[in-house]
């Protein structure tokens, strides 16, 4: 069983939306409703329970002007987003009820039939991606298309996008071939060209990784993501001090109540 | 397409999406590729990839643009300034590519003395008359060609219209005779009339009228010309965006000549790619659905031309080139059409042939249809309610009809204008008073049916059905084939002379299924065509006979079921980057045509690196990575005999045009189009400004249409409507919508109808972005949630500042997703050759807010336009 990944290359994504529209199909997903959003060209707005795969349209406005004739551009780039299935993830490792594992393919899976909408997972993912249907409650977010991995075909996104904006493989060849894009596209002149593969932060890599060009937090993404089970020491020493001095106060108020009495006893 | 027709011999385009990726440059206008073509665009990607420049020229900054190198905003209607000026920087700086230019295209031919220019004549050529509103195009023939012999003959200028037939370009006039001069020296040789023709295209006019900087379109011109030679080649990409003004065929006309001087066509990484808007619409025009041509391009016959057999073939066969089989053809067409009653006797059924007795294109019956000469009407594949311009004359009209048939998948808006059309909410129409009866048969889907497609690039890919549609859903084929049949049978004790057609014609396809649905592979095994009596599946288009022993349903399309259980449309095992052995291009599986122009005259590839087919003089025939679009065994160095000899063997070994009776590009068209020889730009039939070029505002033979239901903005600068309008579609809908609003996967993607306006336009009128403004032409009024981005920009024409307004026309009133609809704004009006509507380029106005409802609706519009409506 080989460990995969996506490597989504913006670089070459034409914002069309097919792996949207292609993963939503597969995976029965049902659409967010109808709303205009006035931004850009984007209605889903971000990746949600109810979607999956999401095209984020960054259009970054150039000077105002006769641009046309001023010769300045617009800026519109195009990434499709996507659960980055954690090495260390928040939503797993919160999850109370068992319901979220980790695959044989290094992905993580919410299996909805367990689920029973506790929420926590959440406030625990650092991108923002799980979420809770609207409906009944239950978390949901990219499977990674376990049942197509289960049975040796590639993700629906990847198979739907006709760009190969979206890469399926194995993880470490994709890492590889990031590199060499990331060479190519340097020598190309796009000097702002970057990977993003958050390995040194404490979620520990993640199996989505992105070719993007500029700052990772104009397509919304942290430039150091963290788990919040980091934070989990720190707050079970607050938590452990909290519950001392609390105790530590009952006692002293049952020994001072204790004290009291006996001296009413003994008037 | 007379585009691409005229220009090269074939209505289609000249190459595969696949090849794009060997190009060293595209140039995509006319088209936003990456929205609408996403599935070809992956193609540019790879070249792009591999070094070559993307450029992009449109009024909007597009997800194409967003992958182009460079991006050239132009203001909607200008094209042929643009390109024109490309031609101009070719011409003036001896780009082109003189080998290819003096040996494949008709550069050196000499025209008459009697020609007159555009330049000459401020706008007109020789030959206009101003009563008739229509060119005689005699002036424009070679000299040395023979005089017409009857008055109003030459072909494409029948008084009845209709220009598709001459998507062929091999016209019956025997353009095989004429004079040159191999030094293109001669005043009046091609290559310098066109010289003086674009002498005024310059790089100054580009800035005045296309608002392109000088310096951006020098860019365009040398990444785009220095892609181009024995050793680069460069491909042009164009869509409706080039198609529907008043001028589209004289649009891409421009850019053949420039694809012609350059040595582009007929070579990997070269072309020029006709996108086509749906699954099949090369197919429509193949086997068409049009009015004025058979299968093949071959022309419908016209009442006034073509009485008898004898004048239709004379009219229409070339004494060269493979046009003089044109006999071949019809006479295999008929003898699959009537069978045994096609005989030489019976004329092969010539006259069970329905007449073209005027303009039946769309806008013409649907103009007859409003003024009640139309008593019922088949509506499939199409949603004109929505899609059509002009909508509220298209909807009205469709309310006097006495019945209409709509099959379509869903209750589409054409289906149910009788209840829910704007017309209807507003009062101007009431159910109770439309005496329409509407029929509505639910359609198969695509995965419910088979059959083929044929696509952008001439490609026939055969589909399986996969599933059986539900209900009472069936597919095309069934219905046509049932009501064909309950036709014949009422016409069998009809003895009226009306039906003999009908009652000769073979109708006896096989069926299968509970539902007796026609078998896919018979029709198109008859559209290959077979020998008779005995029904062995022809192989080649050289099969085919005159003499009445083969039927054919579409010869152009020959060779595609070569033998009993070969059905080539259906191979799935490509073999090579160009695709062999996926589906079946016509002609003859060539995925480049024209390749012969890939080598040299003497039969050697140009380069290495840009070799395609080439002469094996071992082997005595042609040979290389694309079967060649040439007959195999004539060697480079057979002699031509054009001036004197018959068949395509005149042309000899070294003419790549072989639908041309010289066998030459046609930088010059001297017959065949009914706008001029040459492309000249016009500004379209409502623009913001005046035709910098010439005294002549717009086409003169476009046909307006004016009536009081149609009425047209002034033709320059309308105070009324200052800003120029064009419409698009988006990746995320499909056309008029039938098939993407119902989708609610679709719909979420783009819910709401809205306008892209500049952030200065923005400001100037007060919209804001996510508010309602209201969008008014001389037709009618829209309202649409307010999209302001840069990507819109103004632009400085002629000294005036032009703002553009941009408008995505997929919503309609029924579906997942509703909106107004954006067709109600256009005009009805017909492009000269193809009788296309200018969607493109337009003028409106701008107010924030939204628009009247009701009965004030046609207050509020008559106060906004000063008109009646």
């Amino acid at each position: 069983m080989s460990i995969t990944g996506f490597l989504t290359d913006s670089t070459l994504c034409i914002g069309c939306k097919a792996c949207e529209v292609a993963c939503k199909e597969w995976n029965g997903v049902e659409a967010d409703g109808y709303d205009w959003s006035g931004y850009s060209y984007d209605n889903t707005g971000a990746v949600g329970a109810s979607t999956w795969r999401h095209v984020k349209f960054v259009e970054q406005t150039p000077v105002p002007g006769f641009g046309g004739n001023a010769g300045e551009l617009a800026s519109w780039t195009f990434s499709s987003d996507v659960c980055k299935h954690c090495e260390n993830a928040g939503c797993l490792e919160a999850c109370p009820t068992g319901s979220i594992v980790r695959t044989e393919f290094g992905g993580v899976y919410i299996q909805p039939d367990i689920c029973n909408g506790c929420g926590y997972c959440v406030s625990s993912c650092p991108f923002g991606v799980v979420e809770r249907n609207q409906k009944d409650g239950r978390a949901f977010k990219c499977t990674f298309c376990y049942d197509r991995q289960k049975v040796g075909l590639q993700p629906a996104c990847a198979k739907a996008c006709p760009t190969e904006s979206i890469k399926f493989g194995e993880l470490d060849q994709l890492r590889l071939r990031a590199q060499e894009r990331l060479e190519e596209l340097h020598s190309r002149g796009m000097e702002d060209a970057t990977l993003y593969d958050p390995l040194d932060s404490s979620v520990g890599g993640t199996h989505a990784i992105f070719i993007l060009r500029g700052d990772p937090r104009t397509f919304n993404l942290p430039p150091s993501p963290d788990v919040p089970t980091i934070y989990l020491k720190k707050s079970w020493t607050s938590s452990a001090i909290a519950g001392a001095l609390l105790l530590g106060g009952t006692l002293l108020a049952f020994w001072a109540e204790n004290k009291n009495g006996r001296r009413r006893n003994a008037r | 397409m007379p585009g691409l027709g005229t220009s090269f011999g074939r209505g289609g385009a000249t190459t595969a999406q696949q090849d794009l990726a060997n190009a060293d440059a595209i140039l995509i206008m006319g088209s936003s590729m990456a929205e609408n073509h996403p599935v070809g665009f992956q193609w540019v990607m790879e070249a792009r990839e591999k070094g070559a420049k993307i450029i992009h020229v449109d009024p909007r900054y597009t997800r194409t643009s967003a992958s182009a190198d460079i991006w050239v905003p132009l203001r909607a209607g200008s094209d042929i300034i643009f390109l024109g000026a490309l031609v101009h920087y070719v011409l003036e700086n001896n780009k082109q590519f003189h080998e290819y230019v003096l040996h494949y295209t008709n550069a050196p031919t000499i025209l008459r003395e009697d020609f007159r220019d555009t330049e000459d004549l401020d706008g007109f050529f020789s030959g206009w008359d101003a009563g008739k509103k229509k060119y005689d195009p005699e002036t424009w023939l070679y000299q040395g060609s023979p005089e017409k012999e009857v008055a109003g003959s030459a072909p494409g200028h029948s008084e009845a219209g209709g220009g598709h037939g001459k998507d062929r370009g091999g016209e019956a006039q025997d353009t095989g005779k004429f004079e040159s001069d191999p030094t293109l020296q001669h005043p009046r040789c091609v290559f310098q009339v066109l010289k003086r023709h674009f002498s005024r295209y310059t790089p100054e006019m580009v800035e005045r009228y296309c608002g392109v900087k000088a310096d951006v379109f020098l860019k365009v011109a040398k990444t785009f010309t220095s892609a181009s030679g024995p050793d680069k080649t460069a491909a042009i990409c164009y869509a409706v965006g080039w198609t529907q003004h008043s001028k589209g065929v004289q649009v891409i006309r421009t850019a053949a000549i420039l694809q012609l001087l350059l040595g582009n066509i007929g070579r990997p990484g070269g072309g020029i790619l006709a996108l086509r808007g749906h699954a099949s619409i090369q197919g429509s025009t193949d086997i068409p659905t049009l009015y004025d041509i058979l299968p093949g391009y071959l022309p419908m016959p016209f009442f006034e031309t073509a009485r008898n057999l004898g004048a239709y073939l004379k009219k229409n066969t070339s004494r060269t080139g493979l046009w003089s089989a044109f006999e071949k053809y019809f006479v295999s067409l008929m003898k699959a059409y009537y069978g045994d009653a096609a005989t030489k006797e019976s004329d092969w059924g010539f006259n069970w042939l329905p007449r073209v007795t005027g303009d039946h294109s769309h806008f013409g019956y649907w103009l007859d249809m409003a003024d009640g000469k139309l008593d019922g009407l088949f509506v499939m594949g199409q949603n004109p309610a929505v899609g059509a311009s002009n909508g509220r004359l298209e909807r009205t009209a469709l309310s006097k009809l006495k019945w209409l048939v709509v099959r379509d998948m869903v209750e589409t808006e054409t289906a149910s204008f009788w209840y829910d059309s704007p017309e209807v909410n507003r009062g101007e129409l009431s159910p109770e008073t439309i005496g329409t009866e509407v029929f509505l048969f639910p359609a198969a889907g695509t995965a419910e049916k088979e059959g083929t497609f044929t696509n952008t690039q001439r490609l026939l890919q055969y589909r399986e059905k996969a599933i059986d549609p539900p209900g009472d859903a069936r597919s095309e084929t069934w219905f046509m084939y049932h009501l064909g049949r309950r036709l014949k049978e009422k016409g069998k004790d009809d003895s009226r002379p009306r039906n003999e057609g009908l009652r000769a014609l073979t109708w006896n396809y096989s069926t299968e299924g509970k539902h007796a649905e026609p078998v896919g592979e018979e029709i198109l095994k008859e559209i290959n065509g077979y020998s008779l009596p005995d029904r062995k599946q022809l192989a080649h288009i050289k099969d085919l006979k005159k003499d009445g022993s083969t039927a054919c349903g579409a010869w152009i399309y020959c060779g595609v079921f070569p033998k009993e259980g070969y059905n080539r449309a259906l191979e799935r095992n490509p073999k090579d980057a160009l695709g062999h052995n996926w589906g079946y291009a016509w002609p003859n599986d060539c995925r480049i045509i024209y390749n012969r122009a890939s080598a040299r005259p003497d039969g050697q590839p140009w380069s290495e690196r840009k070799k395609l087919v080439w002469w094996d003089e071992n082997k005595k025939q042609w040979t290389g990575n694309d079967i060649p679009d040439y007959d195999k065994e004539t060697p480079p160095y057979a002699p031509e005999n054009i001036q004197n000899g018959k068949g395509v063997e005149a042309l000899g070994g070294a003419k790549p045009f072989t639908l041309h009776p010289d066998g030459v590009g046609w930088l010059f068209v001297s017959s065949g189009l009914k706008d001029g020889p040459l492309p000249t730009h016009f500004e379209p039939l409502e623009s913001v400004t005046d035709n910098g070029l010439y005294k002549q505002q717009s086409n003169p033979p476009a046909d307006k249409k004016v009536r009081p239901d149609n009425p047209y903005a002034e033709p320059s600068g309308d105070p009324r409507f200052p800003y120029v309008l064009t419409t698009y579609r988006l990746t995320e809908h499909h056309t008029a919508g039938g098939m993407s609003r119902q989708l609610s996967h679709l719909s979420e993607l783009q819910p709401e109808l809205f306008t892209e306006v500049s952030p200065e336009l923005a400001s100037e009128l007060g919209l804001q972005n996510g508010h309602y403004a209201t969008i008014i032409t001389a037709r009618s009024e829209i309202e649409a949630k307010v999209l302001v981005t840069s990507r819109m920009r103004p632009m400085q024409i002629n000294g005036k500042v032009v703002h553009q307004v941009g408008l995505p026309y997929h919503w309609g009133y029924r579906g997942q997703v509703t909106g107004d609809v954006v067709n109600d704004l256009l005009v009805i009006s017909e492009e000269p050759n193809v009788r296309i509507m200018e969607t493109k380029a337009l003028t409106c106005n701008v107010v924030p807010g939204r628009r009247a409802r009701g009965k004030e609706f046609l207050g509020q519009l008559n106060s906004r336009t000063g008109q009646t409506a």
